[in-house]
């Protein structure tokens, strides 16, 4: 296909580089230097999507970031986006893009229904429809998600990588339009470092797409080329195009998103796709410019109608006429702008409609004197054309501009270019903080006041005219560096002359009349993204909502990714008209980051993969894996779960695990405990504080079984210490509680108790711990040292010593958390391999056997030892699990005082008991809710839930722990734990301790 | 994001902090004699301030110290940092919100 659109010559493209593309599925062809949605106008196509709810068919309505209605798929498979905005899109070669939200095609639709629907379908429509039943709105929300879509996320791994860099300046500067440039020079040559963002893929902004602009009598091109070639030639400038701003946060933290490779074919392999900036500016300057507004009028969303700025940057910037028969309709000087220079390219306009009575003003005369046809005081009442804008209604307004006068006439176009002011973009201010407020001459909210380092310039500053944004850029530029600390000795140069025309006088009209009432008959759209009408928001008035946050949310109008640019400032004056209230009074919603959407590659960017969270590995891990374990993740760490042999599910593993534990020997991987080694003169002292037993008169090499509590008094740890010396200790802690229990003590003996001597490391990664349980445990310890007692007396129960173990210098504990005979070795963490392969190959006369995490947590159930977070959740006291005999009554410590708290004492608390199925064969599933009596259907009231249960093999039944309301003196009592199968199991609760309750075994 | 100035390493990110929440709430001297109403005021009672915030910060992934600053809760200026134990600074808070 021809661009037959397209200008013999002019525009910014390259018409030597002709670009082939397929837009859905057909093939065509562009220019370097095309977005995509220029190059589909020069092929006269404006259809490119259809609207979120109505599936109306919608064409290009802009020429940038505000974008409602074409936005497309790019790619396919895994390098695929979706949202994209085609009139940001720049066009390479091979390029493919696809419509969105339309099946079978965007000309056949069949959702289009909606729109004859929509009748039924007003604001809330879903919330007011699909409420019942409740459960059901599951499938509601995903049957409307998908009818209502954007695009498709992508298939597969992302194939691109993505980068993150922080950078520092003195000065940043968003915007790199003639303010933006302006205030770049001005702070570069104080001498300060300097960034400046621009979103498009070259500088100019307004520009670009103007014609016959001048700045110090030549072409204003010309002054932009030799800006950005002096800041270029600035050593401490950095100028980021095809960057996005999108967000500005605390303390003048800016994000940026770079997309370095979307407009390359073939990207170098050495490239990321976008690179996301952290930048800590000490000033900022925003120079964004002005986003055009357009009318609300019936039927105002076909393809075919356009903003007027977006028409005269097609045309000025990419050589394209965006028809052969245009309409103008606006209510300001400014939009004439675009008829005369679409005039002067050959396009026929067929009328330009003006709400004002009397069109004034620089371009207006131009209009004019040009004869082009000008109806003043009318407005368009409606437009005609399914695919295409074919034809608008044009009435005279009354006086007031309330409603039409008289009969209506018809004018046959292919364009309608629309105009209803401009509005500043202030969403970085917003999102700084800065205020706004609005102002009746311009007719648009501008800054009024910035909470941070922030300085605003230009279209930004509500200042509209060229000269205006050049005299303010330069200001702006120096008095940042300044207030960054440079001293200006600034090269000032005098600022280049240039017109200050406006698009003012105008006459703001922000609902326009047509022939029927609102609603009946056609629809005025305020929101073109999220298809929300001046109907809907009348609608949620008379519904009763008030605040603008509030019709916002119900008629979800600026909440499309788009969040309103073009339309909010629209639905604001249409609510503050319909409540009769001043527009400052109705206020703005809230403006949030991103301002575009951003990649969440680009916020992952390296870290993924292996990248995304540290793993943590014992020195053992690579024994673990050739023996072939299978491993679970404990915070960092992963750990061997068990180790299947040919043949084996965990049940079985487990079971073999188990059972080789309770009958000769075991060994499990302990180096994942956290050990903190606690030193001091204090150190006794703050272990009394820090834990609900008393530490002051544990012998040295004897240990000793704490439990940390919180504040609170809730159980937060538990672990063994011991004292290795008179004023050291060495304390283990579970292995995903390490780093918290860590801080706990750090904050309390930087800020509570600052008079106490104790000093606090963590050694955990400097110690692999082999820990061997069973009834051979001694056997094989005594065989692999020549320097350690181990008689029970000269080692028993909870003592400790050092000495060597396979020559390697280790302390060895005798600690259980099987209830078996047990010894924890520790050893260098550089030694554990070496001495884990040694116990290995000496224990193979015991058969001795790995186990892991798995067998170890049912050898403590059968025992009844807690695993903190398992049977505490942050809200369960030592009272609860039945530890009062690790209760201190005699000291303070932390947590003890909560521990008296009325609510502590209730005897309805849920408490730790051991659960016995009444059936030995049924194991309960974690979780599972018991209650006194089960009820044929729910609800029914809950008293407790299981914390952990197995299959025992020692036992030859199943064990389960529970927490259960007032469980401690209801042992022997039968409850119920109806399944979501629909088995209701009784159980009876016991003792939590299932197995050797006398502890012989362990003392062996 | 925060720019927090750690009274021992410098001007650092927020991410590399902990918020340990709102500064000098001592911890009774002797908890047994705490009536109940005063020890929950303790453990849960915060001010919610508009305007200067006495507040603990840690420098986590730094010296790991504790330290307090003074910050406002509307414009988050943070106006002045000290150390633990030491009063908080006087402020003008009328003036301030």
């Amino acid at each position: 296909m021809s661009q037959r659109y397209r200008l013999p010559d002019g525009g910014r493209i390259d018409r030597t580089a002709p670009l082939n593309f397929r837009f859905n599925g057909t093939a065509l062809r562009g220019y370097v230097g095309d977005t995509l949605a220029s190059a589909l106008l020069s092929n006269g196509i404006h259809l490119v999507g259809r609207s979120f709810k109505y599936h109306r068919p919608r064409g290009i309505f802009s020429a940038g970031a505000e974008e409602p209605n074409a936005l497309v798929q790019l790619g396919t498979g895994a390098r695929s986006d979706p949202n994209m905005h085609a009139t940001q899109v720049e066009l390479i070669e091979g390029l493919k893009a696809r419509s969105q939200n339309c099946w079978p095609s965007v000309d056949f639709d069949i959702s289009a229904i909606n729109d004859r629907l929509s009748r039924f379908m007003p604001s809330g429509f879903y919330y007011k429809t699909f409420m019942w039943p409740a459960a059901f709105w599951m499938r509601y929300e995903y049957i409307i998600r998908h009818a209502a879509g954007l695009g498709t996320a992508p298939t597969g791994r992302d194939p691109d990588y993505n980068d993150k860099t922080f950078a520092h300046c003195d000065v940043l500067v968003v915007g790199a339009g003639p303010a933006g440039l302006a205030a770049a020079l001005s702070a570069a040559r104080t001498g300060a470092r300097v960034i400046l963002v621009e979103q498009d893929a070259e500088v100019g902004g307004a520009l670009l797409g103007l014609a016959g602009e001048k700045i110090g009598g030549k072409p204003a091109l010309d002054w932009v080329a030799a800006a950005r070639a002096e800041l270029v030639e600035s050593a401490d400038v950095r100028i980021l195009t095809r960057t996005t701003a999108y967000g500005y946060f605390d303390h003048n933290f800016v994000g940026l998103l770079e997309r370095l490779t979307d407009h390359i074919v073939d990207p170098p392999a050495h490239l990321p796709r976008h690179r996301l900036w952290k930048v800590r500016a000490k000033q900022v300057v925003l120079a964004t410019g002005a986003i055009e507004r357009p009318l609300v009028f019936r039927d105002n969303d076909r393809p075919g109608i356009m903003l007027a700025g977006a028409c005269q940057t097609y045309l000025n910037r990419y050589a394209v006429k965006a028809g052969q028969k245009a309409v103008l309709f606006a209510n300001n000087d400014g939009a004439y702008a675009t008829a005369n220079d679409l005039a002067a390219a050959g396009v026929k306009i067929a009328a330009i409609v003006d709400t004002r009575p009397n069109p004034e003003g620089p371009h207006s005369e131009r209009a004019e004197s040009a004869g082009l046809p000008v109806l003043a005081g009318h407005a368009i009442v409606g437009t005609t054309g399914d695919k295409r804008v074919r034809q608008v209604r044009i009435a005279r307004l009354n006086d007031d501009g309330s409603a039409i006068t008289g009969e209506a006439q018809e004018v046959d176009c292919d364009l309608l270019a629309v105009s209803g002011g401009w509005n500043p973009a202030v969403h970085l201010l917003s999102q700084a903080r800065g205020k706004i407020r609005f102002d009746e001459e311009r007719g648009t909210f501008v800054p009024m006041q910035t909470e941070q380092a922030t300085h605003v310039a230009g279209a930004c500053n509500g200042s509209f005219g060229l000269a205006s944004c050049l005299t303010e850029g330069f200001a702006t530029g120096e008095t940042a560096a300044k207030a960054a600390g440079l001293s200006s000795k600034s090269r000032r140069k005098k600022t280049p002359a240039a017109s200050n025309e406006t698009f003012l006088p105008a006459r703001w009209t922000w609902l326009v009349p047509s022939e029927t009432p609102l609603g009946r008959g056609g629809k005025h759209f305020v929101d073109l993204q999220s298809d929300v009408t001046a109907a809907d928001l009348k609608l949620a008035i008379r519904e009763g909502y008030r605040s603008i946050e509030h019709v916002k949310r119900y008629t979800t109008t600026g909440m499309g990714t788009d969040q309103g640019k073009t339309g909010n400032v629209n639905a604001i004056g249409i609510i503050a008209d319909t409540l009769d209230r001043p527009i400052a009074e109705v206020g703005v919603t809230t403006f949030r980051p991103p301002y575009t959407p951003v990649t969440f590659g680009a916020f992952a960017g390296r870290d993924v993969d292996d990248l995304l969270d540290p793993i943590r590995k014992t020195p053992m891990h690579g024994w673990h894996e050739r023996a072939g374990a299978l491993f679970e993740d404990v915070g960092q760490w992963r750990r061997p779960w068990y180790y299947p042999r040919a043949g084996e599910d965990l049940h079985k593993a487990v079971a073999r695990e188990v059972a080789a534990v309770r009958t000769s020997l075991g060994v499990v991987d302990a180096s994942t405990l956290g050990k903190i080694d606690i030193r001091g003169k204090d150190a006794a002292t703050f272990l009394n504080r820090i834990y609900t037993n008393a530490w002051s008169k544990l012998e040295i090499g004897k240990c000793r079984y704490g439990l940390m509590l919180g504040e609170n008094g809730m159980v937060m740890d538990d672990g063994v210490t011991a004292r290795l010396g008179e004023y050291q200790f060495l304390m283990t802690t579970t292995t995903g509680n390490a780093a918290a229990v860590l801080q706990h003590m750090e904050e309390f003996l930087q800020t509570e108790w600052t008079d106490l001597d104790v000093q606090l490391t963590s050694v955990t990664e400097q110690f692999a711990t082999i820990s061997l349980a069973g009834p051979n445990a001694r056997r094989l310890l005594s065989e692999m040292t020549h320097d350690i007692e181990l008689s029970p007396n000269a080692l028993p129960h909870m003592a400790f010593t050092e000495g060597t173990v396979a020559s390697v210098p280790a302390r060895v504990f005798r600690i259980s958390f099987t209830g078996e005979m047990s010894y924890e070795i520790n050893v260098p963490a550089s030694y554990g391999m070496a001495v884990w392969q040694a116990v290995l190959t000496a224990g193979e006369r015991y058969d001795i056997t790995p186990y892991g995490t798995e067998a170890m947590h049912v050898l403590r159930a059968e025992k009844g030892y807690i695993i903190v977070g398992q049977e505490t959740d942050g809200s369960v006291t030592p009272v609860d699990l039945g530890m009062d005999w690790v209760v201190s009554k005699k000291k303070d410590f932390v947590g003890r005082r909560s521990l008296a708290r009325p609510d502590m004492l209730k005897p309805d608390r849920k408490q730790l008991v051991g659960l016995l199925t009444d059936d030995p064969q049924v194991v309960l599933p974690e979780g599972a809710q018991l209650v006194e009596r089960a009820l044929p259907n729910p609800p029914m009231p809950m008293i407790g839930y299981v914390t952990s249960s197995y299959g025992s093999p020692n036992l030859g039944r199943s064990i389960a722990l529970a927490l259960v309301k007032g469980g401690l003196a209801r042992k022997g009592e039968t409850i119920f734990a109806p399944l979501a199968d629909g088995r209701v199991v009784p159980c009876t609760m016991t003792d939590p301790v299932f197995l050797d309750p006398e502890g012989e075994r362990l003392r062996g | 994001m925060l720019l927090i100035p750690c009274p021992y390493c410098g001007e650092r990110a927020e991410s590399e902090f902990s918020y340990g929440g709102e500064a000098h709430i001592a911890r009774p001297a002797d908890p047994e004699k705490t009536s109940d109403a005063d020890w929950a005021d303790y453990l849960y009672t915060r001010t919610n301030t508009k305007g200067v915030y006495f507040e603990r910060w840690m420098h986590a992934h730094g010296c790991r110290r504790w330290f307090n600053i003074a910050r406002h809760t509307v414009s988050y200026d943070i106006l002045a940092v000290y150390e633990t134990g030491a009063p908080p600074p006087k402020f003008d808070t009328k003036s301030e919100v």
